[in-house]
């Protein structure tokens, strides 16, 4: 537009006018609309030091319809005077007139008429004086003349109450470009939290909703004994190999291990005891003594529960842990060397494989998810062991959700936990969740530094059971 | 599937799951619920002993200090089809890679026993003293040369150490000097297998003699169903080196006494004990109920060594019973729930960090040892870092002592992005700490940055005051508040970096980053930081 036409003259006019131009009068002159005007100036300001522009606003005055019918009329008041003739006029009468009800109070407060209310045939207005001037029809004719800056503020400001004069410019005239309603309104300054730990704090909340304490994990390193043994995981077991685990080289060693434990699970791995034949193999001290990154959260489950274990009388427990663990594999668009574990663990007196069912389906409605599969699994530190699935509407099969069992004798009664007391145990993921929830299908753009900021932006609220539906009432399952 | 497949699969799980796509076929197929399909009744594995000689392996003194125990037995009149001969090859792969420990622990070697005549004999010799003609090839190499010419063969490499460096290498010889076998490299060529071997020897050598027994009984429990005198196995007698002697397999059935009323508590059903006896039966644990009548004997068959404990019972009888048709309970535990404090103040803190235009991010807790010290101007030995053994890569060196490297990392890889980029993470560094049982520790930190044209300190400052003030600790070196003090800090720019002191100690640094620091980390504007150990203010 900087180089439209409109910018040209003004700039032509600009460059003659000493001082300076008036945008609404160049429009009237230019005889278009006074927005083309503003339109050329903001370009040319856009430009750079070309012209400068100062924004002023005046206030013009225009006539409403009433306005011009009594500039033409003669006010309502001055009306009613004129109709009334020397013997006076029945005031019933005068109320008939046009300009008769509007004009006789204001005829009347000017002091131009009276009423005899003691006249013979009905109230009779009369003229108290010969004639009258007509200010407010003069008042109108100078601003119909444009001349409105003759009135007094006051003038002006009656008159508009009046309704006989508006101000122009006013918005009421105006006409408005319609608004496009399809384009995008201007996103807020916001900060954004993480999608995966957005689902993170969605879990913890059920959790925290089944009356499940959370676990201290906040050690990444630990120590083969915690996280193997203490479990009845034997020691020539594959996955405590170079190629699934993470060896420390520095510290090597865990410095203290309670040693009576310690005794009673060596026994239990290499001659048995418990009712158990044991793994019958030479357990190692110092293989225990190995330094790892933890390979999943369960040793923090075998801390809390050795803890619980040393607290007489036994009182059952529910615990949860949600955090870092780290596995030393093949890393693919659906692995990383480091993932986050969510596991729960409730040990009470009596717990059944059944019970664990019922936790788990109280578990997964919480995430909306209803319909559950159990089938047989393995794991070194539970049996029973199973798997749960659940049926994925998308992908019209059942996938698995989670893992669950109930923790080996062989790893609670070391312990010291009374014979009769159960532990039930599930885990999942966090990453896979997440990554179904937000549909994402590299692990990399969601975690680390490869991470996709623009999807963090973008990422909405993480409601993990909002599924479509009739809400669910409250209740016993 | 034939059944002592099913059998032996459980067993190889049992010594490792591994995510070998043929593991998770199994894992993802149902293991089948022995129901009404399978009516035959469970086999009855016998060891035999042979009407002429009895197959001897004498194991020499000379083996002790590399791969002390053998182990052997023979499959008589054995019917192999291609498909049976192939699962034979299969499951020793199979064995060898979980329950062998990559057989280091047992190795199994299988031969044609037509082609050989015993008495065999274990032993161990120099390496240049063992030639033989190997498996699959075609003339007769040393001990040594094959050392050699296996280091390339993408299978054979990785048993290589197991006695590369040991004076002597095992070796079984049959009675004409025939080599067997050199365990656990490879076997001889001239015993090799076919499909139209009718008569195996196999002998399983190693450094476990449980689990050679074990890996044994497998072996020949699963193939005997194809011997003319099905699941009937041939004794072979192992002479020891102190003249004692053991035949095998060993072919153990034992029998265990469960209560019923433990399985019914442990699975959440109420089955009479003839019931349960009948679904263990149906798992091929051959059970009756005898005494009190709530007592349920139960005969365990040498392809069940996983079992070792009555959980392993119950497992199977819930198994048969269907895990779907038990009903779900909820357990009666009532308990009050309580956060761990560190998670709770650290999800109040991220809510704020967002509402104060910062966006969060989830960095690697393992990087290279470049990452916490060389590109932030350090020593690696000043860091007090953890550091891994024998990392695959130089990503998995150490674990993280700071925060800041992985958020400098992601505006690097976040580069396209507008600016300004204001990062924040809240999360574990690792330190070593000779105070905690494991020698290391964890901390909770707070970092952000701020990346632009430019450097942003007084807005990093604003966030620590912001920090502080959702904190409740209050400006000013009165106890329990906070200052910051000129510091110096190689990872910072000269004169703009500032320590922080709250509740008497420092919790942290801010400040603008160094130039170098900038251009290590492959960034180009200018960036100012803040970390601080949340810890102390729990």
């Amino acid at each position: 537009m900087a180089d439209g036409p409109v910018a040209e003259v003004l700039l032509r006019q600009l460059e003659a006018a000493d001082g300076g131009l008036d945008s609404a009068e160049l429009a009237a002159e230019l005889g278009v609309d006074h927005q083309a005007v503003v339109g050329a100036v903001k370009s040319l300001q856009a430009l750079g030091e070309i012209i400068e522009a100062e924004l002023r606003s005046t206030k013009r005055w225009e006539l409403t319809a009433e306005g011009e019918e009594i500039a033409r009329e003669g006010s309502h008041e001055a009306r009613v005077f004129h109709s009334i003739p020397r013997e006076g006029l029945a005031q019933s009468e005068l109320m008939r007139l046009p300009s008769g009800k509007v004009g006789f109070s204001k005829a009347m407060s000017n002091k131009w008429i009276r009423v005899d209310k003691s006249a013979a045939d009905g109230p009779r207005v009369f003229r108290v004086v010969d004639s009258v001037e007509d200010e407010v029809q003069r008042r109108l004719q100078l601003v119909q003349g444009g001349q409105a800056e003759k009135l007094g503020e006051k003038e002006r400001s009656e008159l508009r109450k009046r309704k006989l004069l508006t101000e122009v410019g006013s918005w009421r005239d105006r006409p408005f470009k319609p608004y496009n309603f399809l384009a995008r309104g201007v996103l807020p300054d916001s900060g954004h939290l993480h999608p995966l730990l957005k689902v993170r704090t969605q879990f913890r909340q059920i959790f925290l909703e089944m009356g499940f304490t959370e676990m201290p994990t906040d050690n990444f390193i630990e120590s083969s004994f915690w996280n193997f043994d203490a479990l009845f995981q034997p020691q020539q077991h594959p996955a405590r190999d170079q190629h699934d685990t993470f060896f420390l080289r520095d510290p090597a060693e865990a410095l203290q291990l309670p040693m009576d434990y310690v005794h009673r699970v060596k026994r239990t791995h290499s001659q048995g005891g418990y009712g158990s034949q044991g793994y019958k193999y030479n357990w190692k001290l110092e293989e225990a003594r190995k330094n790892i990154l933890r390979t999943h959260t369960t040793s923090a489950s075998a801390r809390a529960l050795y803890r619980l274990a040393q607290k007489k009388p036994f009182t059952p427990a529910k615990y949860f842990s949600i955090d870092r663990v780290f596995r030393n594999e093949t890393l693919d668009a659906t692995h990383l060397a480091e993932f986050h574990q969510i596991e729960g663990v409730v040990a009470d007196h009596g717990l059944t494989l059944g019970h664990l069912m019922g936790i788990l389906r109280e578990f997964f409605t919480k995430l909306g998810i209803t319909q559950l599969r159990f089938k047989p699994a393995y794991n070194p530190y539970t049996e029973p062991s199973m798997e749960v699935f659940s049926y994925h509407q998308g992908l019209k099969k059942w996938v698995e959700v989670g893992n669950s069992g109930l923790f080996r004798p062989e790893m609670l009664l070391p312990m010291g936990l009374p014979e009769n007391v159960s532990v039930i145990a599930w885990g999942l993921s966090l990453e896979r969740p997440t990554m179904i929830k937000y549909g994402i299908n590299n692990i990399r753009e969601l975690v680390g530094h490869k991470v996709n900021l623009q999807m963090v932006y973008d990422s909405p609220l993480c409601r993990l059971d909002a599924e479509p539906g009739p809400p669910r009432t409250q209740g016993a399952a | 599937m034939n059944t002592s497949h099913f059998m032996s699969k459980r067993v190889c799980r049992q010594w490792g799951l591994t995510r070998h796509a043929d593991c998770q076929r199994e894992a993802g197929s149902a293991l089948p619920s022995p129901g009404p399909e399978l009516q035959i009744k469970a086999p009855v594995y016998k060891r035999v002993t042979p009407n002429g000689e009895i197959q001897k392996l004498i194991i020499t003194e000379e083996t002790a200090k590399i791969r002390p125990y053998a182990v052997a037995a023979v499959l008589r009149n054995i019917k192999f089809t291609k498909d049976r001969y192939d699962s034979f090859i299969e499951l020793q792969e199979k064995l060898h890679q979980n329950i062998c420990r990559k057989r280091a622990l047992v190795a199994i070697g299988t031969h044609d026993l037509d082609t050989l005549s015993g008495p065999f004999t274990y032993t161990a010799k120099r390496p240049s003293d063992i030639k033989f003609k190997p498996l699959n090839k075609t003339k007769e190499y040393t001990a040594c040369e094959l050392m050699n010419i296996y280091k390339t063969d993408n299978h054979l490499k990785h048993y290589l150490h197991i006695i590369e460096n040991k004076p002597l290498y095992p070796v079984i010889y049959d009675s004409n000097g025939v080599v067997l076998s050199m365990p656990p490299v490879i076997n001889g060529n001239h015993s090799k297998i076919t499909v139209n071997t009718r008569n195996v020897f196999i002998e399983c050598t190693g450094t476990d003699f449980t689990k050679a027994k074990i890996v044994l009984d497998v072996i020949v429990t699963m193939f005997s169903e194809y011997c003319e005198n099905q699941f009937m196995v041939e004794a072979a007698e192992v002479v020891f080196p102190n003249g004692k002697s053991y035949t095998f397999p060993e072919l153990a059935y034992r029998k265990e006494i469960v209560r019923a009323d433990l399985i019914n508590k442990k699975v959440g059903i109420r089955e009479t004990p003839e019931n349960i006896a009948k679904l263990l039966t149906r798992m091929y644990l051959k059970s009756e109920v005898i005494g009190d009548g709530n007592q349920i004997e139960i005969e365990i068959p040498p392809t069940r060594a996983d079992i070792i404990h009555a959980c392993d019972i119950v497992e199977d009888a819930a198994i048969a019973y269907g895990y779907n048709n038990i009903q779900m309970t909820l357990p009666k535990t009532y308990t009050i729930a309580n956060q761990f404090p560190l998670n709770k103040l650290t999800e109040l803190l991220r809510q704020d960090m967002a509402a104060a235009g910062f966006t969060e991010a989830l960095t690697f807790a393992l990087c290279s040892q470049e990452d916490i010290a060389d590109k932030l101007g350090l020593d690696i030995s000043a860091t007090k870092a953890v550091h891994i053994s024998n990392p695959k890569t130089a990503e998995f060196q150490v674990a993280r002592t700071t925060l800041l490297p992985g958020l400098l990392k992601t505006i690097a890889a976040n580069r396209k992005m507008p600016l300004p980029l204001k990062l924040f993470e809240i999360s574990d560094i690792v330190v070593k700490d000779s105070s905690r049982d494991v020698g290391a520790r964890n901390y909770r930190h707070l970092c952000a940055v701020y990346y632009n044209k430019n450097p942003g300190f007084e807005i990093i400052h604003g966030l620590l005051d912001r920090i502080m003030q959702l904190l409740n600790v209050p400006p000013g070196e009165k106890k329990g508040g906070y200052v910051i003090k000129a510091s110096e800090g190689s990872a910072f720019f000269p004169g703009r970096c500032a320590e922080i002191l709250a509740r008497g100690q420092s919790i942290g640094k801010l400040g603008v980053l160094h130039p170098d620091v900038i251009t290590k980390f492959e960034l180009t504007m200018p960036c100012s930081s803040l970390e601080i150990n949340v810890e102390p203010f729990l």
